[in-house]
């Protein structure tokens, strides 16, 4: 209990630091460039050199946050990918050439291009789904909670949750699993899901897509609403049906959100390691980038040169999402 | 709303919702009952069939001697295998390679004399030529119907035993100044860069959106190098507290000032103007105006923060470690997955546990998460 009056404590003395910090310095400032001088020519002189810096006093923190704790550690992560494990030596480009050598390397690339396959494209296109039957109907904002509600729930949390849903008991015994006891009903033989190389990927990739589709839906909801309703109506005097008015008039005109789920979701995917670790920690063929990073950064003594080289391949891949993310968002600052 | 011919097939769209609420719901019930469950019956039935008597094959000690009584000559000992809890007895058997070789009601005679019978009710009468003092007690193996038990005490044991109190004071460490801190930091940011001209902007913005998407992987090695330094050269433990609320700090800003900024470009411009031709200061302005009207922002991004903090595994293995006094709930939860895989008891409650706050904070605050992911995410319709 001591620990959380300490974490108050420091919350309070944090907080009433930062605002000081703010305060202070603007205090100071107009001090320094008094806005009411003895001419007017010194007045307005003052005013416009504390604009110039008042800005750089707000943002001082975040820019110091954020060159420490995401600017820095890019490049100081290619500057290790190049030193040995304890990042002393330099080795010039071996980690990368053990790297496309190394067996679990491949096999967590082929792994991650599979979830970015299908963990995007299924959390998409059942958020779609979902958001327009739930708009037709009465109670489609409880739906939306309840459907909504996994993407509370961590990823440890929900691996166990997904723990009773594949538990495998031998052929015989009665099966504890919700899904072995449904093939056992349907007359099939039960399976251990999570140990079957190759497929155990897909059935982790179902708890990440059980996770994101409420997200999908959330957000494609709001867009499908925002779709003119002269678009639909034109349509239904055109006597088109019911799918062909989704599919060919509503769809097209929200592929921009869908793009923007799509991304949002690949970046999720390509992050992914709790799921992978809770459930499998790689094992049966199941490895992915980021577990493997992180066996590399602790386990097996140590190498921080080699982790450093999966985090650079994982940035690689982040890297056109963040492109197509700038250029989107300066042009609707234009559009402003 | 969206409009079409939709009186047709309704039925069908109502149909399909409650298929797909129900898909989604399953699992976590299928969670819920099983942390109310007794244990037994938690590794011997499937969840479903909770509100169904189960049939358990379970195992009874006779007392070694307590009770017995001397009747005409043989020593003879009676109780109930069901030992007060309700059921009913279909099978027993005295050896674990037969355990329901006999029917309820009939005699089965063990060596040297002892005979043992089990009632349906549970009620057994052993009984033999020499005092059951000796030796440890017989053992009655016997089948028996049980009705469904709901317990609280999965709860009980995960909350006192498994360290999973200490954990969650530990999440609740973690995750509370983490979602604070950057708030504040972020918000002054953010009005700079929405209300603020200065040389630059326009870059530091797109740098900010750049840095949304950077992987949190990249990070941890050169900052866990800097902190391994830091904590050397200053004299204390680097996996400390103070460090994780900077970590997740400067991870979470990006989407912070990203919210933030976008929220208070979209509040009017007049209000503004008319507090500078007052004379208000920035400072002021932005206290006393921009502030409480950014509130559903603040509100959005600190849902976001909190779940995402207290569900956080691998910050907090990094930078907080593994130690068992330090290790927050989705940590301890990784640990009982491998270490007590098979007690599913202790599993179900103590994920139930880590879940129930983020659960609620979501159910509580969900019009402001909503509106945060819109305002994130919405772009060009």
């Amino acid at each position: 209990m001591s620990q959380l009056w300490a974490a108050l404590a420091t919350i309070v003395i944090g907080i009433s630091g930062a605002a000081l910090y703010f305060w202070g310095s603007n205090l100071l400032l107009d001090r320094i460039y008094p806005a009411r001088a003895a001419d007017t020519a010194t007045a307005s002189r003052n005013i416009a050199r504390a604009a110039l810096i008042r800005p750089w006093l707000f943002l001082g923190p975040a820019i110091l946050a954020l060159t420490l704790y995401l600017v820095y550690p890019v490049i100081a992560s290619l500057w290790l990918s190049l030193h040995d494990r304890s990042g002393e030596n330099f080795v010039g480009l071996a980690n990368y050439r053990w790297l496309f050598g190394d067996a679990g390397f491949r096999e967590s690339m082929f792994n991650n291009f599979l979830w970015l396959l299908v963990v995007p494209a299924a959390s998409t296109f059942l958020g779609l789904i979902a958001a327009a039957l739930t708009d037709k109907i009465a109670w489609g904002n409880l739906a939306k909670s309840l459907i909504f509600m996994p993407m509370a729930i961590s990823f440890v949390g929900a691996a166990v949750i997904w723990k009773f849903v594949y538990d495998y008991r031998a052929e015989g015994s009665e099966q504890i699993g919700l899904l072995n006891a449904i093939v056992v009903a349907l007359g099939g033989t039960p399976e251990a899901w999570i140990a079957t190389p190759f497929w155990n990927n897909f059935f982790l990739m179902a708890i990440l897509v059980w996770i994101q589709t409420g997200f999908a839906m959330v957000i494609l909801s709001a867009a499908l609403r925002g779709i003119p309703e002269e678009t639909i109506e034109a349509a239904v005097l055109d006597g088109a049906s019911g799918l062909q008015i989704f599919f060919k008039i509503m769809v097209p005109q929200i592929w921009g959100t869908i793009a923007v789920v799509w991304t949002t979701i690949t970046i999720t995917v390509l992050k992914v390691f709790d799921i992978v670790l809770a459930m499998t920690n790689g094992q049966w063929n199941s490895q992915v980038l980021a577990n493997l990073m992180f066996d590399w950064m602790f386990r097996g003594g140590g190498d921080f040169g080699r982790g450093a080289t999966i985090a650079i391949v994982i940035m690689l891949l982040v890297v056109p999402i963040m492109v197509w993310n700038i250029r989107n968002a300066r042009k609707e600052m234009e559009g402003r | 709303m969206v409009t079409g011919p939709k009186s047709s097939f309704g039925w069908v769209v109502h149909l399909s919702v409650v298929v797909f609420v129900a898909l989604w719901m399953l699992p976590t019930v299928g969670l819920l009952v099983s942390s109310f469950r007794d244990k037994d019956q938690i590794s011997v039935s499937g969840w479903w069939t909770a509100l169904s008597t189960s049939s358990q094959n379970l195992v009874f000690r006779a007392p070694a001697g307590d009770g017995e009584e001397v009747v005409n000559g043989r020593y003879v000992l009676k109780g109930s295998v069901l030992d007060g809890a309700s059921g009913q007895v279909s099978a027993f058997g005295f050896s674990s390679r037969e355990p329901a070789a006999f029917a309820p009601g009939t005699v089965a005679d063990l060596k040297d004399g002892v005979t043992l019978t089990v009632a349906g009710d549970g009620a057994f009468e052993l009984s033999g030529p020499a005092s059951f003092a000796e030796g440890r007690g017989q053992r009655i193996f016997y089948t028996a119907e049980v009705p469904p038990r709901f317990t609280l005490e999965n709860y009980r044991n995960v909350l006192t035993a498994s360290g999973l109190g200490r954990s969650f004071l530990n999440s609740m460490t973690v995750a509370i100044p983490s979602t604070v801190i950057p708030i504040l930091i972020a918000a002054f940011a953010a009005y700079a860069l929405a209300w603020m001209p200065f040389p630059g902007r326009s870059l530091m913005i797109a740098a900010v959106v750049g840095l949304l998407v950077v992987p949190l992987q990249m990070s941890l090695i050169p900052l866990l190098k800097i902190y391994n330094s830091v904590g050397q050269a200053l004299g204390f433990d680097p996996k400390s507290y103070i460090g994780i609320w900077l970590a997740h700090t400067g991870f979470g800003l990006p989407l912070a000032i990203y919210l933030l900024r976008n929220y208070m470009a979209g509040l009017p411009r007049e209000v503004m103007e008319s507090a500078r031709l007052d004379g208000a200061t920035d400072f002021q302005i932005f206290t006393r105006i921009v502030l409480p009207l950014s509130f559903p922002a603040l509100a959005s991004f600190a849902i976001f923060q909190f779940l995402w903090t207290w569900n956080d595994l691998l910050v907090a293995l990094v930078f907080l470690g593994p130690q068992d006094d330090k290790l927050v709930l989705t940590g301890r939860l990784v640990n009982l997955l491998g270490s007590r895989g098979g007690d599913w008891d202790i599993l179900a409650a103590s994920a139930f546990v880590s879940i129930a706050v983020p659960v609620l904070v979501f159910f509580a605050m969900q019009k402001f998460l909503v509106r945060g992911l819109l305002a994130g995410s919405v772009k060009g319709g």
